[in-house]
């Protein structure tokens, strides 16, 4: 992405192989009873991050953050911070501290005694811990409530004083536990940035845990795809949209067509895939593959042309009819019936307004370039 | 909903049902007559003679200091089996303990009361403590049936209340002991008042079990009125009555007042 | 981050305070008691609490939790589940005229010969004989008799309560909760004023001319289960209440969509989802009416049989502790699967998330 490697490494240390992680999750595994709860995960994370974990409920990603926290001790496997083993140290002797998703705000305090907590419990004096509590305040912009109880506080108060409570101890690492799942739909996207704004003025490394994709890919650096217990894919944003390594992770960022289909004759720098759906189309060569095998194309839906006219040079095209079709501003989205009667899904940008758009029980033609296929065999 | 007249008329039945006998008991405690139920004119003569009774009194400072100390030890006791019940996951004798802050509420106090007294029996035999029967037997008999009830309306409280705010505590750096006494008894405060309350009010009321455990020199309130009322009834008992019922009408409305005010602040 | 250091010195504060008000505690007692022997009791319990407290957040962790388990599970452990253990030894023994009087189990001559004396003939007593044999029968009809009472009384009043608009529905949940605050005992003795050849219902029915001749009221059954359902009103109430209040309100417009009157709605949707806090009402009911004494003793009359009565009696008039203890295991016997019931109807409620 970048001309400068030097650059690229020191922004995104998980590029160079010889960087040192800051946190290291080695094999770690939790059981409930039977229930296994996650399943020998192992994952770094560099100084500086902002991690997110993301995936469904029940997926393992919580009990992943509160085995961080040390609120559950791994069945099997270690975790260290900065080089150190943190097996058998206890929540309150951690480099760490969390922002919990109820936020957790004693309700019987002020919020600068929320905030100043921590630093008491360190052995501050007294004097010291309330002002840097107010300077904390000061960061999430809430200096005018510190006398106020919680209950007083709107939403996104909380979440700011949690956020500060949080970081005032100034944690080596700080968790949050789904930090914007309790706000409306706008205040997250603008809590979004804010965030972000923090994790950078402080330099502090977060892990995020969130069931939201969106949130995920605005904020992360890197994201952990889980389920089942299981870390499938870890990347940065854009590789895991664009190159998703499972059929799961596909399916889970975004929305995505998925194609099953088997490998052809080879051919120098494409590779032709036999499907149902589509008949014979090309696909980016995929190199380790047998021809026979069952392999699935993933196709995101804005990366597909819909036209009425087959166009002249297109190599992928399977003609249809428009089933269904949204208009969602920017865009729209249709569904479009193929003849075997499978629906594929194709989003078009409205740019400009066009006069006759495409519409319902019009016969059309999808089209897709060879390198919006996506080969996955998971 | 459309509601018909049934519910209304039965709930109404049942609520006078429930305050006539306390309405006449009020009302006869200021009759000049000694026939508890003829009207023979407006008087306040049996309060007078009620403060002058000095075994009543004896037996109400008594009965008020049993109160007081067995709901305090039920506090205690009860708060800290809710706790451990709430908060501890599995361990072994939880069953039974669970089995043991539930079957006083239930279980017969004749029961609770003869066990008892042969508890307390064996235990001097054995022991030599405690020496007789008296208000150290009944502050114990007190403290352990009422813990339940305690106990009860701590573990509700305890399990409604956000259990991350004790982990947030632990993970701002304050060790166990410290989170019990900075958060979680501050936030469930509430509700051990109204378990002190409660135990105290039941220890006040207890005869049954009084009798059993008691000895010489201890007799509580209500089995100075059971001795009382057994013989028929006496104006001074409905003065008693009276009294009783207007300090908790009183109490329970400040206590409604405060919790609207709390419930209005964290609403 | 958190110093390993440092918490001693922070945590100081915290337990010089509850050191101090421990001995507040004491001194309070002190002065508050004049009974040496309680205000000891309550002092050793202070001062080993503060020794406990102390050597517990010094030297141990959280993790020795055993030492918070034990407060509870000691005392209750000592003070209610070994006093059974201990009724049921001298319910095996013989009565004697002694301090303590009853028999031991076994006697040890000067041979060293063990020789047990204990016997089962207190229990063949109670059942071979027809007044225990009655008793226990009729404790058992007349606390299922109120109970049904209860029910039929306490359904209505907690649906109606539980259906009312806010404000309401907290001040009539006070109305039936604030009698139970105020003496058991006294409103028993309410009664007594009612009921009475010359009480308030027989005066107002012949003033109003309905009857000629007093009813007889008092000292009947009758008396005994109006007694039951008025003391135990609330305890049938609350649990119902708290079912019926959680009840979906869309659940019966459904119903009523659906074609069903008022009536079958109730019975189809509203009782079946409500009997777990039928049951629990009931068993709150059921359970110590069984063991009831003040209520026969003063509503009752001499022919009112209540085991708890009976239990009573041997005891206090008698004297016969073994009988007394044997009378008591069987009742206990009979209570404990009414009690076990309960407990499992409230485990479901509380599984349900």
């Amino acid at each position: 992405m970048t001309s400068n490697p030097a650059i690229a490494a020191n922004t995104r240390p998980w590029r160079d192989p010889a960087a040192k992680p800051f946190i290291s999750i080695r094999n770690v595994t939790k059981r409930f009873g039977d229930f296994t709860a996650v399943n020998d995960v192992s994952l770094d994370i560099y100084r500086g991050e902002l991690f997110c974990l993301l995936g469904g409920s029940g997926c393992g990603k919580s009990t992943l953050l509160r085995m961080l926290a040390g609120f559950e001790t791994p069945t099997e496997g270690k975790i260290l911070i900065d080089g150190v083993d943190l097996a058998g140290t206890p929540p309150d002797r951690r480099p760490t501290n969390m922002m919990f998703q109820s936020y957790a705000l004693f309700p019987h305090m002020s919020v600068e005694k929320n905030v100043a907590y921590g630093l008491l419990r360190e052995g501050k004096s007294k004097a010291e811990a309330f002002a840097h509590a107010a300077e904390m305040l000061k960061l999430v912009q809430l200096e005018k409530f510190a006398r106020r109880k919680p209950h007083q506080l709107s939403g996104g108060q909380r979440q700011r004083v949690a956020l500060a409570r949080a970081l005032a101890k100034q944690p080596k690492v700080l968790l949050l536990d789904e930090p914007l799942g309790a706000l409306d739909k706008k205040l997250r996207e603008e809590t979004q940035f804010e965030l972000i704004r923090i994790q950078e003025t402080l330099g502090v490394t977060f892990i995020v845990v969130t069931h939201d994709q969106d949130e995920a890919m605005t904020l992360a650096t890197r994201i952990g795809v889980m389920t089942e217990g299981v870390i499938e894919q870890v990347g940065e944003p854009r590789e895991i949209y664009e190159t998703p390594k499972s059929r799961f992770v596909a399916d889970f960022i975004g929305s995505v067509n998925l194609f099953e289909g088997r490998v052809g004759p080879a051919a120098p720098d494409l590779m032709r895939v036999e499907t149902e759906d589509l008949g014979p189309v090309v696909a980016p060569p995929v190199a380790g593959l047998t021809q026979g095998q069952t392999v699935w194309l993933a196709m995101r839906p804005e990366r597909a042309w819909l036209t009425r006219e087959r166009p002249a040079e297109s190599v992928n095209c399977v003609p249809g009819v428009v089933q269904d079709m949204g208009y969602v501003g920017h865009m729209s989205s249709y569904m479009v019936k193929l003849e075997t009667g499978r629906l594929v899904r194709v989003t078009q940008a409205n740019e400009g307004r066009r006069d006759n758009p495409i519409s319902w029980d019009e016969n059309v033609h999808v089209s897709f370039e060879p390198a919006d296929f996506r080969v996955l065999t998971e | 909903m459309r509601r018909g007249w049934f519910l209304p008329i039965v709930a109404t039945l049942g609520f006078c049902f429930l305050y006539a006998p306390i309405a006449s008991l009020i009302i006869f405690s200021f009759n000049e007559s000694r026939l508890v139920t003829v009207w023979g004119g407006f008087s306040t003569r049996w309060y007078g003679e009620l403060l002058a009774d000095g075994q009543m009194l004896a037996a109400a400072w008594i009965s008020l200091k049993v109160g007081v100390l067995a709901a305090t030890i039920a506090t205690v006791i009860g708060t800290l089996a809710a706790f451990v019940l709430t908060r501890f996951g599995k361990f072994r004798g939880k069953l039974l303990l669970t089995g043991m802050v539930t079957a006083p509420l239930v279980m017969p106090e004749v029961i609770i009361g003869l066990s008892l007294l042969l508890l307390f029996v064996a235990m001097e035999l054995a022991l030599g403590w405690p020496a007789g029967r008296g208000l150290t037997t009944v502050v114990i008999a007190h403290a352990t049936f009422t813990s339940a009830y305690v106990a009860v309306i701590a573990q509700s409280r305890l399990r409604d209340m956000d259990e991350s705010l004790e982990e947030a505590a632990r993970d701002l750096g304050a060790g166990p002991v410290r989170v019990f006494f900075d958060i979680t008894l501050p936030v469930i405060a509430p509700a051990l008042v109204s378990g002190w309350l409660l135990a105290f009010t039941l220890s006040l009321d207890d005869l049954v079990i009084a009798s059993f455990v008691s000895g010489p020199g201890a007799s509580t309130l209500p089995m100075v009125i059971f001795s009382k009322v057994r013989l028929g009834v006496s104006p001074d008992v409905n003065a008693l009555a009276t009294i009783i019922i207007v300090i908790v009408a009183v109490a329970v409305t400040i206590a409604g007042l405060l919790l609207m005010r709390q419930s209005k602040r964290t609403g | 981050m958190s110093g390993a250091s440092e918490p001693r010195r922070a945590g100081l504060p915290l337990r010089i305070l509850a050191l101090g008000l421990a001995g507040l505690g004491g001194a309070v007692a002190v002065s508050f008691l004049t009974l040496s022997a309680t205000s000891a009791l309550l002092l050793s319990v202070l001062v080993a609490g503060g020794v406990l407290y102390f050597l517990f957040s010094r030297f141990m962790g959280w993790s020795d939790r055993w030492m918070v388990i034990a407060v509870p599970l000691l005392w209750l452990g000592i003070f209610f589940l070994v006093p059974f253990f201990v009724l049921g030894r001298i319910s095996l023994s013989e009565t004697m005229i002694a301090r303590p009087p009853y028999s031991p189990l076994w006697e040890t001559d000067a041979q060293g010969n063990v020789e047990i004396i204990a016997s089962l003939q207190n229990y063949w007593f109670i059942l071979g004989d027809a007044l225990y044999r009655n008793a226990y029968l009729s404790s058992i009809r007349i606390a299922a008799v109120s109970t049904v009472f209860a029910l039929l009384l306490g359904y209505p009043i907690a649906y109606y309560i539980a259906r009312s608009p806010e404000p309401r529905r907290s001040f009539l949940l006070l109305l039936v909760v604030l009698p139970f605050w105020t003496s058991f005992l006294l409103r028993v003795y309410a009664w007594i004023g009612f009921l009475r050849r010359d009480g308030v219902i027989n005066n107002i029915l012949t003033w109003l001319g309905v009857i000629d001749e007093p009813l007889v009221m008092m000292q009947t059954d009758f008396a005994v289960y109006i007694g039951i359902v008025y003391t135990y009103l609330p305890f049938m109430i609350l649990p119902l209440y708290a079912n019926l209040v959680k009840l979906d309100g869309a659940l019966l417009e459904a119903a009523s969509d659906l074609g069903a009157s008022p009536m079958v709605t109730f019975f189809t949707v509203t009782l079946p989802l409500s009997l777990p806090g039928v049951i629990a009402g009931s068993m709150l009911v059921f359970i110590p009416a069984i063991g009831e004494y003040v209520i026969p003793a003063l509503l009752g009359g001499p022919d009112t049989l209540m085991i708890g009565r009976t239990l009573w009696d041997e005891f206090f008039s008698a004297r016969d502790w073994p009988v007394a203890s044997a009378v008591a295991i069987i009742m206990l016997i009979l209570v404990v699967i009414p009690m076990m019931w309960l407990q499992s109807v409230q485990n479901r409620q509380e599984d349900r998330p």
